[in-house]
């Protein structure tokens, strides 16, 4: 099928372009990396009246690492991040799940601020922002806020973003000395949706025990699911096998999985369980070796 | 700045396999579409429609994208390399095209442009894969004939062909 007819106006720059959705609101959309926003418009699932293209705006295209915290603008895409060497040495768990997402083809185009506006609960990089407890930084033609990434995913493809208001850069604060993350997944083929999947990060005290924990996990509810109760049991033990397999069987009680045409819903509960172990072992792990990733 | 800054339709400038071309457009126009319709190159397949498939794949700015999720107004002012840019002339075949032939590497062929427009662009950056990486690369395309075994090999031989190239 094809798009039903709409508008569009290329922005010119960022005030442009919330002056126009300020005016437009609801009736207009934002056009990032069009990865999703396309193929829901070829199905006519989305009829917008009007596209917002953000693709010009190439001073949105950025990666700033400052003392280990890291910001990612609106046009920056996922390709990009995942061939930066800063990334992989100061975000390893931002690094090590772009691979998982998409094809090359797709991750050429398709942006991070456009995937979390998004809000595909299936999706890997919303779990990913909830273990790294990253900030989104929404502007409009009024100001700009922060928002928690624990307080931007409200429901299946909903954000707290208000209808005059663009997600303009991510911010993923920086990790602590001693810490370790993990990103793992099963899925049919590379580049396909997750089955499930799972982001963990752990820090240890300084008498090598688990001082902070926290996991989240794809395709496993209407939003990221942030496994709370499987990280608070971590906290002030020792990461060994016996507690890791406790927070990996708290985190199957905590997961809301749907099933779907790949999986049943018991079948997803199952694998959330086993990943949970392997990526609170291989965090655990690399937290010990000092090596987050 | 107002509602007038939203166009029903827009005159686009781009450079399609180093020709330039302009033309007014519908804003919902897909790539992939003014490619066969507008210019009548008609080597972009079109498959799905919803980014799976990869039989649209181009190169926008020399990067693979999905033709079929890119509207053609997207494109102002950039470049796109199609299929028929990789041959030298008539009668010619690039480096990757004669191991694909080589190879068996297609039967329908409906895939193939796709095909050749992700992999030329990796080879390039990764000259000497594995064959596990090739897999890897090639999980953007679908074919429904060869299995790909044929693929793989077709890939692997331009891969050894462009080095030796390269080194004489
Ligand atoms: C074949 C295929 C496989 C895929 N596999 C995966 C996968 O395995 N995992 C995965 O996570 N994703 C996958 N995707 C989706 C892909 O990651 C998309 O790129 C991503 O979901 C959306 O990012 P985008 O930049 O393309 O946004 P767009 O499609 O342009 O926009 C998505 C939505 O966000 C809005 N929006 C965009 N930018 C902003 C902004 N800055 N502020 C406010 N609103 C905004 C748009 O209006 C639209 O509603 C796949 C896509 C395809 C086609
Ligand atoms: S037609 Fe574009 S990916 Fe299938
Ligand atoms: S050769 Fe027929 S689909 Fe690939």
């Amino acid at each position: 099928m094809k798009p039903a007819p709409f508008r569009y106006a290329a922005a010119q720059s960022l005030e442009h372009a919330l002056a126009l959705k300020a005016e437009a609101g609801e009736e207009a959309r934002f056009l990032a990396g069009g990865q999703s926003l396309i193929p829901a418009m070829n199905f006519r699932l989305a009829q917008p009246a009007m596209l917002i293209d953000l693709n010009p705006l190439d001073d949105l295209d950025y990666i700033t690492v400052d003392n280990g915290a890291l910001r990612i603008g609106a046009r920056t895409r996922y390709s990009r991040v995942e061939h930066c060497a800063e990334v992989a040495r100061w975000q390893p768990l931002l690094a090590e799940v772009l691979p998982n997402i998409a094809h090359p083809q797709i991750r050429n185009r398709g942006t991070l601020c456009g995937n979390l506006s998004n809000a595909d609960p299936a999706s890997e990089l919303p779990a990913v922002m909830l273990a790294a407890g990253a900030r989104m930084h929404a502007h409009s033609a009024g100001g700009d806020r922060w928002i928690a990434a624990a307080d931007f995913f409200i429901n299946l493809f909903e954000t707290a973003l208000q209808p005059d208001e663009m997600l303009v850069e991510i911010e993923l604060p920086a990790l602590p000395a001693r810490s370790g993350t993990c990103f793992i997944e099963v899925a049919r083929r590379p580049g396909d949706y997750a089955m499930a999947g799972v982001a963990a990060s752990l820090t240890l005290d300084a008498n090598g025990r688990c001082g902070s924990a926290s996991i989240a996990l794809c395709n496993a509810g209407p939003t990221p699911m942030a496994a709370a109760a499987a990280a608070q049991l971590l906290i002030g033990g020792v990461l060994d096998a016996e507690a890791i397999a406790a927070a990996a069987a708290q985190a199957q009680e905590e997961v809301e999985p749907n099933g779907n045409v790949h999986c049943t819903a018991d079948y997803q509960r199952h694998l959330a369980g086993v990943l949970t172990r392997r990526a609170l072992t291989s965090a655990a792990a690399r937290a010990r070796q000092g090596t987050s990733a | 700045m107002s509602s007038s800054d939203f166009e029903h339709e827009v005159k686009l400038s781009l450079t399609v396999n180093g020709r330039r071309y302009t033309r007014t457009v519908e804003p919902r126009m897909l790539l992939a579409d003014f490619l066969r319709h507008e210019l009548g190159l008609t080597g972009t397949h079109v498959g799905c429609e919803h980014g799976v498939c990869g039989a649209c794949t181009v190169q926008f700015d020399g990067e693979p994208a999905r033709s079929c999720l890119t509207f053609a107004v997207q494109a102002q002012g950039h470049a796109i390399s199609t299929v028929e840019s990789l041959a030298g002339g008539p009668g010619k075949l690039s480096v990757l095209q004669e191991a694909f032939r080589e190879c068996h590497g297609l039967q329908c062929g409906y895939c193939t442009p796709g095909i050749l427009m992700t992999m030329q662009a990796y080879l390039a950056q990764h000259p000497d894969p594995t064959e596990a990486e090739v897999r890897e690369a090639l999980s953007g395309n679908l074919c429904r004939c060869t299995g790909y075994q044929h693929i793989v090999d077709a890939v692997l031989l331009a891969a050894k062909n462009l080095r030796a190239g390269a080194a004489a």
